[in-house]
């Protein structure tokens, strides 16, 4: 019963930005300026229609799966490194104040210069989450409980059972929302990129196009993609971090 | 035995313990008394060798295996009972006995959010038993336990290590423990 009521909850919260949405595009009067939710419905519809709404969104899917995953990857081990060693803290603050500061926009033309479109965007999702992990890690190490830390040291417990069963779980609540900021970001980066970039099956480039060709229903198609996209995939690496926690 | 040679010790830059000369019996029970801010709980952390004195020097405690309960529980949050003793001793089955001579059988697969002062003050007593040694250094080990506890509790950390150092304000606790030595601070 209860779960009935959340849902008709949440549906009637839906509704009613659906309303406001419907409201504002009828006071406009524009559908160029602002398109209505019957009509990005319905270029949502026509898209879904053709291969390249699939291929884009596969790829797109992919890029920032990979962009995600080697950004985790990096800022654990970056932060893991900071976390424990001074030295390497010390050395490595530049690069940090680097990755944060940057706009990611930059990150990507230099990318296209060496490289080439396809990887652009997985440039742009990797500098996003970095540093985002790579703090959360290296605050989680550093703010290990010292009377814990001292007494697994008075009974010798070993350095992997001490990384095990002190570090990790001290530094697991802000680990996990690290990783669902941190795939937001992704999301938003990545495709960002893809606008810049181009790469041939892409979100980025279904966006662009309807710009050129003045489609803003479709425009509104293509964001409610990623919207839908970003929220399905939050809810997987959630679901799947949770089952790490428990 | 254990001696210490006119050692001084600094905590957070703050001199606690100065010029101490003390001798510590291979075995028995020694008592260390005295109010607080005395420097009771760092003379146990420097028999742990948790610290190291500004000077001075202590001799006796080379290969010496050293169990301790901390002033606080220090048990992890995320573990049960059972596995915050048998983490630290590696020994499931001696933990588990272990508990239960504490009285805390119906603790064993709860975690410390869930028991009492007393009982988390049990289960770091018997991580400090499971893991055994030569030497047991107990801060107020008996801190939240009712007088009648206290009395069965006694009982099974007494002669349990070799040497036992106990720090506490209660002269009656010492009694307990059979500490016939007693060392003010």
């Amino acid at each position: 019963m209860k779960r009935v009521r959340t849902a008709l909850k949440k549906a009637g919260i839906a509704l009613l930005y659906l309303a406001v949405w419907q409201l504002l595009s009828l006071a406009k009067g524009n559908e160029f300026l602002l398109p209505s939710p019957v009509s990005t419905l319905k270029s949502l519809v026509s898209l879904m229609g053709t291969a390249t709404f699939y291929w884009s969104v596969g790829m797109s899917l992919a890029r920032v799966a990979g962009g995600f995953l080697l950004g985790t990857i990096f800022g654990t081990l970056l932060g893991l490194l900071t976390g424990f060693s001074k030295t390497a803290g010390e050395l490595l603050s530049p690069l940090k104040g680097i990755l944060k500061a940057t706009p990611v926009a930059s990150f990507i033309i230099l990318v296209l210069l060496w490289l080439n479109k396809s990887v652009a965007p997985l440039v742009a999702m990797f500098v996003m989450v970095t540093p985002l992990i790579w703090a959360s890690v290296d605050a989680g190490v550093r703010a290990a409980d010292k009377n814990l830390l001292e007494t697994a040291r008075l009974f010798k417990l070993s350095r992997r059972k001490t990384l095990l069963h002190i570090y990790l779980p001290s530094l697991l609540p802000q680990y996990l929302a690290a990783c669902t900021t941190a795939l937001g970001f992704a999301w938003k980066a990545g495709v960002a990129a893809e606008i810049i970039a181009q790469p041939a099956q892409s979100i980025g480039r279904g966006l662009y196009e309807s710009k050129i060709y003045i489609e803003t229903p479709e425009l509104f198609a293509w964001t409610l993609v990623v919207i839908l996209l970003s929220m399905a995939f939050e809810k997987l690496v959630a679901a799947l971090l949770g089952r790490i926690r428990a | 035995m254990i001696l210490l040679h006119d050692v001084s010790c600094a905590y957070d830059g703050k001199a606690v313990l100065q010029n101490l000369n003390l001798a510590f019996p291979q075995i028995g029970a020694v008592a260390l008394t005295g109010p607080s801010g005395t420097g009771k709980t760092t003379l146990l952390k420097l028999l742990a060798g948790l610290i190291t004195p500004v000077s001075g020097h202590v001799e006796g405690l080379n290969g010496k295996r050293v169990s301790m309960v901390f002033q606080e529980d220090r048990l992890l949050p995320w573990r049960t009972a059972l596995e915050n003793v048998a983490l630290f001793c590696g020994d499931e089955r001696l933990a588990r006995e272990t508990l239960v001579r504490l009285e805390l059988s119906d603790a064993l697969d709860k975690r410390p959010s869930e028991l009492s002062g007393g009982m988390k003050r049990r289960v770091a007593l018997a991580r400090a038993l499971c893991y055994g040694g030569d030497i047991l250094l107990l801060d107020e080990p008996f801190k939240g336990l009712d007088d009648a506890l206290k009395i069965r509790v006694a009982k099974q950390v007494k002669g349990a290590f070799p040497l036992t150092v106990l720090a506490t304000h209660d002269m009656a606790e010492a009694g307990l423990l059979g500490a016939v030595q007693r060392v003010e601070l």
